[in-house]
């Protein structure tokens, strides 16, 4: 690796003057880049209002959980926004990010559920929903909605479903998802409990949990109140959105304020 | 007599300062079915004859869901009409987004009237085939317009158009002035009875008429067929005994508000379960 007779250029990046240059030293890249790297810098973006959103998909029922802080920077803008939006009778979408760009993608594809409604005389099903996100959301490519955001409802058979997406539309179907600023710890926890036995096993098996709505909850509410304690753009309240064949109801709980 | 040779194009004047194209769209609004509308200060009720091409076939859709706060009834060239719908929830549709806020109905109507005008001044284009009731409910209140092929448009209390649209004008002429305060059920049974005198003897039936309404804190929905015809039998009755001229109010109203006071309920609750935009 080190060696004063290869060619090598400073891995910093192309604004670097020594790019291009022979380094002669060990590392791999230049003093003044290291520097740069190694200097303590306050880490935030105002483009980020925090929070956390989960999804769980069962048999006959969904749920959709959102904490309601919305935050910028180290500051904290309200403990009672909420995240999750209504997008058809049975598709419910919960978004963290930028919330200006998720209020944007929640009303855009509002007006499009109606023309569809007009078009086709009927609701737009939850499947058919996730693909329309996800053409929105790659839409704009090259400047994308900062918007992480999980779908959850009850397919055209009545069957729980739940799709998890990336800021520019990449999107698959699973059982269970989290996004946002506390994603990575809840995911963990929800792969402990929720993960099938083994994704290995041919025929695939179904991915929704076998748990029951209220154990889905239950489990919803304990993995929120984990992830209060170590992310601090989590907390204040948590709302969580269950649907079922009988139709959408919404709950709430406290979190922890600090 | 000079008739032929100024109405070749819409673009062309005839001597007497008239656009024959246009005159001749508003003929085509006169040979489609029968429309109705009718208004109170708080709801808007819109009927039509239903009409099919042959036995065989399914009636044309008339009526249409423009917003929640909208709906329109059309007469002449369906296929018009459709567009010109399309063109209404558009910009419904849009103006919720861009100010988070209902489309004024009255916004509407001038803007689809310009729409219409556009057509009488071009000279690759032709007139729209289509009258429109323009029912809808806003800040002010409820309303009723009407939109000419010409690119008139008129706010009315009750209207009718279309083929043998006279017969209903003349029962809402006698009827109107009451129409302001007149509850829900009131205006249904007049807009029936309305649509009635526009078959001339045809027995009226929930499958060849469509009615809607509209009001506060009703979203506009097409009642279905068995609410409709629970209605026609409770007022028919009611009018068989009276006589078809006669005022149906003072004896009619007790023995016809219990079963409007239960009908109105389960409309709504059978609403509920179909789909929004639904025939």
């Amino acid at each position: 690796m080190a060696g004063t007779g290869e060619i090598r250029s400073c891995s910093d990046g192309g604004l670097c003057k020594s790019a291009g240059k022979r380094l002669t030293t060990e590392f791999l890249s230049c003093i003044k880049c290291q520097v740069k790297l190694t200097k303590q810098q306050a880490n935030w973006s105002p483009y980020d209002n925090g929070g956390s959103c989960v999804a769980v998909a069962g048999a006959d029922y969904c749920v959709v959980a959102a904490d309601t802080r919305m935050s910028s920077g180290y500051n904290i803008l309200t403990r009672d926004y909420s995240k999750i939006c209504k997008l058809a009778d049975k598709c419910v979408m919960a978004s963290s990010g930028f919330q200006a760009d998720v209020k944007a993608l929640q009303k855009l594809l509002a007006a499009r559920h109606l023309i569809y409604q007009h078009q086709h005389n009927k609701q737009m099903s939850c499947p058919a929903m996730a693909q329309l996100l996800s053409n929105t959301l790659y839409y704009k490519r090259f400047f994308p909605y900062y918007s992480f955001n999980v779908l959850g409802g009850l397919d055209s058979e009545g069957k729980g479903c739940v799709f998890t997406y990336d800021a520019v539309g990449s999107y698959e179907k699973v059982g269970y998802s989290s996004q946002g600023s506390g994603s990575t710890l809840i995911m963990p926890f929800l792969d402990n409990q929720l993960k099938s036995p083994s994704p290995l096993l041919l025929p695939a098996l179904d991915a929704v949990t076998p748990l029951s709505e209220s154990e889905a909850v239950d489990l919803v509410k304990t993995v929120f109140a984990s992830a209060t304690e170590r992310d601090i753009y989590t907390g204040d309240k948590l709302e969580i959105v269950i649907i079922n064949a009988e139709g959408i109801r919404r709950e709430y709980m406290e979190l922890r304020k600090d | 007599m000079f008739r032929n040779q100024y109405d070749t194009d819409v673009t062309t004047w005839s001597p007497a300062g008239r656009l024959f194209q246009v005159e001749y769209a508003m003929e085509a609004v006169k040979q489609g079915s029968a429309a109705i509308g009718l208004r109170s200060k708080t709801h808007v009720v819109l009927a039509c004859v239903n009409k099919a091409n042959s036995e065989l076939s399914s009636h044309q859709k008339k009526i249409f869901k423009v917003d929640d706060h909208i709906g329109v009834a059309i007469a002449g060239l369906t296929a018009d009409g459709r567009v010109l719908s399309r063109y209404m929830r558009s910009e419904c549709i849009n103006h919720s987004f861009n100010y988070e806020s209902p489309l004024p109905v009255g916004r509407l109507v001038v803007q689809l009237a310009d729409k219409a005008q556009v057509c009488t001044q071009r000279s690759w284009k032709r007139p729209f085939g289509v009258g429109l009731l323009v029912g809808g409910l806003d800040e002010s209140g409820a309303h009723l317009y009407y939109n000419c092929p010409s690119g008139n448009y008129f706010e009315y209390q009750a209207f009718a158009i279309g083929s043998r649209s006279q017969a209903a004008k003349t029962y809402l002429e006698r009827r109107f002035e009451n129409f302001t305060d007149s509850s829900r059920e009131d205006l249904i049974r007049d807009a029936l009875i309305a649509t009635r005198e526009t078959l001339q003897g045809e027995k009226l039936r929930s499958s060849i008429c469509t009615i809607s309404v509209l009001g506060v804190g009703e979203p506009f929905h097409i009642l279905d067929q068995e609410t409709v015809q629970k209605l026609i039998d409770t007022f028919e009755l009611v009018a068989e005994e009276e006589g078809p001229n006669a005022e149906p109010d003072a004896d009619a109203g007790e023995g016809v508000a219990p079963d409007q006071g239960d009908v109105p309920d389960q409309s709504a609750a059978a609403d509920q379960g179909v789909a929004p935009m639904d025939l």
